[in-house]
């Protein structure tokens, strides 16, 4: 056994292990390969070929048929096993000219074989054809180990992000004894959502979901609706509101195209009442107890995250409920469902079943049964969602409320006092500070556009008369109109000590609350006597206090006339 | 909030979009929309409330400038694609008998 090397390795240098019994056939192919600039081991029996082959890791193997101490066929085969999922080419060196031989050489193991006597030039040819099968294989194997090594990541990611996704888009109060669902899953990630909740104003609230597509995209949009949902519900914001937050959301964060069709419900146990707006999901079904009849929901409006906020519509539908009285919801994958023929559950199998004369409490029993034996051996190619709601006696709904924790902050009974002085006064518009602060409050949210022009008179009533003594009968011509508000201007860049306060006192009520505004200046007082409105010539002022008092419960202008109060009165729902 | 208008093809009726908020803030753009169109030819205006968050008093006393402006009695004036709040407050200052709400 004898290993020698060359001088210098270039590039096109390949390790080679040669196993030839005959001694001048393996000085030849020594001589020739060291010639190329190859590295050459080489071993005179097929036993030794092996070991060495286990010693040096050569990258091409050239091995006699005929040789004692174990022939090149057996060889072949350790040296094969020996190599696992490399590939290291194995290149029988022989006399043999007779096909069967030269086939039971390639059988047992054998990338190729090399005639002699040896060709120096057919040598370095098929050396260098190896070569590049070799590289090719290792690029294959490099590959192939990158994306088994990604695969676990993903799948490993994949299952954090859906413990993530789980408690995000299924937490809350789905397990209410008045609550029966029925949600099948595509992928590790649902397209479909169903979240409930109950309210401090002991209202049940559920929003059905069905993002477009399904899998991971499907599943990144149920993210800002659930924490959305839940923090809006558990802070006693209306429906109206929470539909129209989120779809202010969606429509901010989702690209073109991915959007979500939905139902949401608002379910009041005490006024016996269901407030439900939909948006692109199929008709639901409310089936009545008493005369065993069905109504169908139609959805009236764009899924959400289609439209801006501004030319959206979140005003619901209105239903009184009675006890036993159920509602049915459902995604499109009910009528998409496909049975093994390719054939769809479809829209006419659907209302045979909700025609069918049955107990309202069977329906959900029976639309999942006949959509499984429907679909039978066939794939289910959509997330597919169904949940059905009961209304509730009296004890059931105050167990349930009672079990709900209420203990969620919301700014209900509160008090502040904001003083503005001179700099302030010049450069700080406090509206939308104001108008955020109040929309913190459930239920006065809906009320900030008439909050904002009652909060607005009465701030530039205490500016303008107030503070810089405007008047405004200036006002009475177009010109004086423009003359009035430059005026203004310059009258705020010189001002000093001057102050405005706003206070704010509110209360929580019944069936809403009262918001007390009161509004101080530093000013002398004015006379705040209403001009007559309805004069043949209408004036170009005098209108905020009259705005104010149509607006407010109350208003009072306490002399000298720099404190003036308003009550503001609102209602949840309208 | 911002304040845009347009003439329509005919040079008949020129359109102000008001944007957000409505009131004294917006005067001067306001104003120029009307005074720096071609008047000889606009017959009618029509203010867009569609894009209109929050409006005061003072945004009535600029639209009753306007309508002086656009001829008094005779003005054709148009407020368009109003909420109900700001139909509300309309009603209140009794400006459906001045002006075209809708």
């Amino acid at each position: 056994m004898s290993r020698s090397e060359s001088g210098s390795a270039s590039e096109s240098s390949v390790s080679i292990l040669v196993a030839e019994d005959s001694i001048s056939d393996r000085m030849i192919l020594e001589t020739m390969l060291r010639r190329g600039g190859h590295n050459v081991s080489s071993a005179e029996d097929g036993a030794q070929a092996v070991e060495l082959f286990r010693e040096t890791k050569p990258d091409l193997v050239f091995l006699d048929v005929m040789m004692p101490n174990m022939n090149g066929i057996e060889a072949a085969k350790k040296i094969k096993e020996l190599s696992g999922d490399e590939f290291i080419p194995v290149v029988f060196l022989t006399s043999l000219a007779d096909a069967k031989s030269l086939a039971t050489c390639l059988e047992s193991g054998g990338d190729d074989f090399l005639s002699k006597p040896f060709n120096p030039i057919v040598l370095e040819a098929k050396i260098k054809a190896f070569q590049r099968m070799r590289e090719m294989n290792q690029t294959m194997i490099r590959q192939k180990n990158l994306i088994e090594t990604n695969n676990k990541h993903l799948l490993q990611e994949q299952t954090v992000a859906k413990q993530v996704f789980d408690k995000i888009a299924h937490s809350g109060t789905l397990d209410l004894p008045i609550i029966r669902y029925y949600m099948s899953a595509l992928a590790v990630f649902n397209g479909d959502v169903l979240l409930a909740d109950i309210s401090p104003m002991g209202s049940l609230f559920v929003i059905l979901g069905d993002f477009t597509g399904h899998g991971l995209p499907a599943a990144i949009g149920s993210m800002p609706l659930a924490s959305t949902f839940h923090g809006m519900v558990g802070k006693g914001f209306t429906l109206n509101d929470i539909i129209r937050e989120i779809n202010g959301k969606l429509h901010a964060t989702l690209p073109v195209g991915l959007f979500c069709c939905a139902s949401c419900i608002d379910i009041n146990f005490s006024k016996r009442r269901m407030l439900i707006w939909s948006g692109g999901l199929p008709d639901g079904a409310l089936y009545r107890k008493n005369d065993q009849s069905v109504t169908r929901i139609a959805s009236k409006n764009l899924p959400l995250g289609v439209l801006p906020n501004r030319e959206f519509n979140a005003e619901p539908l209105r239903f009184d409920l009675e006890e036993g009285d159920h509602l049915l919801l459902w995604s499109d994958g009910i009528q998409e469902a496909r049975s093994a023929k390719g054939d769809m559950f479809g829209e006419d199998r659907l209302n045979a079943i909700l025609d069918q004369e049955c107990q309202a409490c069977e329906v959900f029993e029976n639309i999942i049964s006949s959509v499984q034996n429907h679909i039978g051996e066939g794939e289910e190619d959509d997330d597919l969602s169904l949940v059905d709601i009961v209304f509730p006696d009296k004890e059931t709904a105050e167990e349930m409320l009672a079990g709900a924790s209420n203990s969620r902050g919301r700014l209900a009974d509160w008090k502040m006092s904001l003083q503005l002085n001179a700099s302030s006064l010049r450069n700080f518009d406090p509206m939308p500070l104001l108008v955020n602060i109040t929309s913190e409050v459930p239920g006065l949210r809906q009320n900030s556009s008439i909050l904002y022009t009652v909060l607005s008179e009465l701030y530039n009533n205490a500016v303008e008369h107030g503070v810089l003594g405007l008047e405004s009968s200036l006002k009475a011509s177009a010109e004086g109109f423009a003359q009035y508000y430059r005026l203004r201007d310059e009258r705020l860049e010189s001002l000093s000590n001057q102050w405005v306060t706003i206070e704010f006192e509110h209360q929580m009520e019944d069936s809403g609350g009262l918001l007390i505004i009161r509004m101080l200046d530093s000013g002398e007082g004015f006379d705040a006597t209403d001009t007559s409105v309805d004069s043949q010539k209408p004036t170009y002022f005098g209108r905020g206090l009259t705005l104010i008092s149509q607006m407010c419960e109350k208003v009072n202008i306490i002399p000298p006339g720099n404190i003036v109060e308003a009550h503001f009165r609102w209602n949840f729902e309208g | 909030m911002s304040i845009n208008s347009s003439v329509s093809q005919d040079g008949d009726i020129l359109t102000i979009s008001v944007d957000g908020r409505f009131d004294a803030s917006s005067l001067d753009e306001f104003r120029n929309c009307y005074e720096s169109a071609d008047t000889g030819k606009i017959k009618g205006y029509d203010v867009d409330l569609k894009n209109a968050e929050y409006l005061d008093s003072s945004a009535l006393g600029m639209l009753l400038v306007l309508r002086d402006f656009a001829g008094g009695e005779s003005a054709q004036i148009t407020i368009s694609n109003c909420s109900q709040e700001v139909k509300k407050i309309f009603a209140i200052s009794s400006f459906e008998k001045l002006f075209t709400i809708q």
